[in-house]
């Protein structure tokens, strides 16, 4: 019952095939068996779980109105606050947290009747591209095990690539949804930069990070997003405008739709040609149902990188003040004075790329330097989004490989920052642009790892997505859940 | 772009990090190695272009300035590494 998509799992629990309690402890069991390997979740609510599952089936005993995702159990991303369950955005200095509040997200996931699992593994603060800087040790890929599952929702990926859960939420900065999604051979979604709410999402990069769904099909993905949008007063850059009907964007055919290819991302170095030969049938699969190839061209693409790196980590040294041992977290003993104690606790609670980006952030906003980073950043910002603008001028939807490479082994980056970083260079124009982009499989390599396709939209164009991502999933399907040794 | 060890010490103690010696030298290299990367954007003309804060644009929302009382005070002090009552205890800030 583990394969079930999310929107079959719903409609078994509301039509009492199954009660929310039998299809919550079967996937306990499992997470029980599987998580040790592949290293998913950092907490699992066991009891928690059960618990929330019966109060799920007594609502249904009693007729009492239910929620689109009624008694499903699905699992967060540990950066989404949860209340009184700890909330660890994979950190030490956030090991033992426990939110007094909920996030928006786990709100709205809570309404819809779903039931929490658990929480899963990122990279610390969501900064890396493996899930390998989380405190909590690496999320292993459900394909193969020695290698890394993308990141940084790398194990909110890996938990549905290997039925821990029927859907997840994860947050993308710069593609950590899509990249991890890509490798995994799942579906994500990062939404347009403001329509889920942010409330009691950690937060890394302010201007960029956006929650959005990690499932098995584009219309679960649809689903969720459904059950996740929306406007919130408690953060000032949501939108307010209404959430359209997801999953009936999933069935129109894309027949018209015009299709971009941006000549740029094709010619990247390092682009693999089983990467290149999946796009090729992502692509016959949208002409073969009427959609039209465009060529296009998106020329500031090579500066999206550069961009990135001067804005999200000037974004994240000043969100991350907030960590100083005083009022939550990890504090370090020290023996001598306040400044002692914060330099002490900072220096011991963050690992090493956190520290890193910290750096580079606090040099980039420091006096003498915030027009030469800072300001350059945002300008070329501006450049890569009137790219955008142009080209979603002639076409409805952009089409790119989601990640230049399938799932690469676990360390063969971690001694090289930059080139981790370059594995993100298909994902970041979109947070920078603030458009909506999904990442759905098309494919897999030789040695049978998961490769996804991106497509990216304007601003508020999730429907394009989802019928152009649906039309990709039904002319190349994929298997429901890694088929992980022994399991 | 070579960044002295200086400035990596400078910049550590603006986001209070206290590093290990080894961690200086290795931030040295690695931070100037992304400094030089991001030099390509120098190559780009900027004076004419406006710059982005936030790609969706739409005006800053305004709301009441009233109170809105947090109810569960116990669980945000419960938290608290070091506390005293309902205090948040630090080490002295003056020194000796």
């Amino acid at each position: 019952m583990h394969e079930w998509t999310l929107q079959e799992a719903a409609r078994k629990v509301r039509d009492k095939e199954i009660s929310s309690r039998e299809l919550t402890r079967a996937l306990l069991d499992r997470i029980e068996r599987i998580n040790p390997k592949i290293n998913a979740y950092v907490t699992v609510l066991h009891d928690k779980a059960m618990a929330e599952a019966t109060a799920r089936d007594e609502t249904q005993a009693k007729g009492e109105a239910l929620g689109v995702l009624h008694g499903v159990p699905l699992g967060l991303k540990d950066i989404f606050c949860t209340r009184g369950i700890r909330t660890t955005c994979g950190s030490r200095i956030l090991s033992y947290f426990l939110p007094p509040y909920d996030a928006a997200v786990a709100e709205k996931v809570a309404a819809s009747g779903a039931v929490l699992l658990g929480k899963h593994n990122m990279d610390e603060f969501a900064m890396g591209s493996s899930t390998e800087t989380s405190h909590f040790g690496p999320t292993r890929n459900p394909w193969a095990t020695g290698r890394i599952p993308g990141g940084s929702s790398g194990g909110t990926a890996a938990a549905v690539a290997a039925g821990l859960c029927y859907a997840g939420v994860g947050t993308d900065t710069g593609g950590s949804i899509r990249q991890p999604a890509s490798l995994c051979g799942v579906v994500g979604v990062k939404p347009t930069y403001g329509r889920v709410s942010r409330y009691g999402m950690i937060a890394f990069a302010s201007s960029l990070d956006q929650g959005g769904p990690v499932t098995r099909t584009v219309p679960d993905a649809a689903m969720m997003l459904g059950v996740i949008a929306g406007h919130d007063r408690r953060d000032s850059t949501s939108v307010d405008l209404p959430v359209p009907d997801y999953p009936a964007a999933a069935e129109r055919p894309v027949k018209g739709m015009k299709v971009g290819l941006p000549r740029e991302y094709f010619e990247v170095e390092g682009l693999d040609p089983a990467v290149r030969g999946a796009m090729e049938k992502a692509l016959d699969a949208l002409v073969v149902q009427g959609a039209q190839a465009v060529e296009i061209s998106l020329p500031h693409t090579s500066f999206a990188v550069a961009t990135y790196y001067i804005i999200a980590p000037a974004e994240a040294s000043s969100n991350l003040a907030r960590y100083d041992g005083v009022r939550y977290g990890y504090r370090a003993k020290v023996a001598g004075g306040l400044i002692e104690m914060m330099s002490r606790t900072r220096a011991e609670g963050f690992g090493a790329e956190v520290k890193r980006r910290i750096m580079i952030g606090t040099y980039a906003l420091s006096a003498g330097y915030y027009e030469a980073y800072y300001g350059k950043a945002q300008k070329v910002r501006t450049l890569i989004r009137r790219d955008f603008d142009a080209a979603f001028a002639k076409v409805d939807a952009i089409l790119t490989p989601t990640s230049p490479t399938p799932a690469f082994r676990l360390g063969e980056k971690t001694g090289d920052p930059l080139t981790m970083y370059l594995s993100d260079i298909f994902t970041i124009p979109c947070n920078l642009a603030g458009i909506p982009g999904i990442s759905v499989p098309c494919g897999m390599s030789a040695e049978g790892l998961p490769i996804g396709a991106q497509l990216l939209a304007g601003h508020f164009r999730e429907e394009t997505l989802f019928t152009a991502a649906a039309a990709i999933e039904r002319a190349l399907p994929h298997p429901p859940v890694a088929p992980l040794e022994g399991a | 772009m070579a960044i002295t060890r200086e400035e990596v010490l400078h910049v550590a103690r603006l986001a209070r990090l206290a590093l290990s010696e080894e961690e200086v030298d290795r931030l040295r290299d690695q931070i100037g190695n992304i400094l030089d990367y991001i030099r390509q954007l120098d190559t780009l003309d900027t004076r004419e272009v406006v710059p982005t804060s936030h790609a969706v644009e739409m005006g800053t929302p305004f709301r009441d300035d009233s109170v809105c009382p947090f109810g569960d005070k116990e669980a945000i002090l419960s938290n608290a590494p070091d506390r005293f009552e309902d205090f948040f205890r630090v080490p002295r800030i003056l020194e000796d």
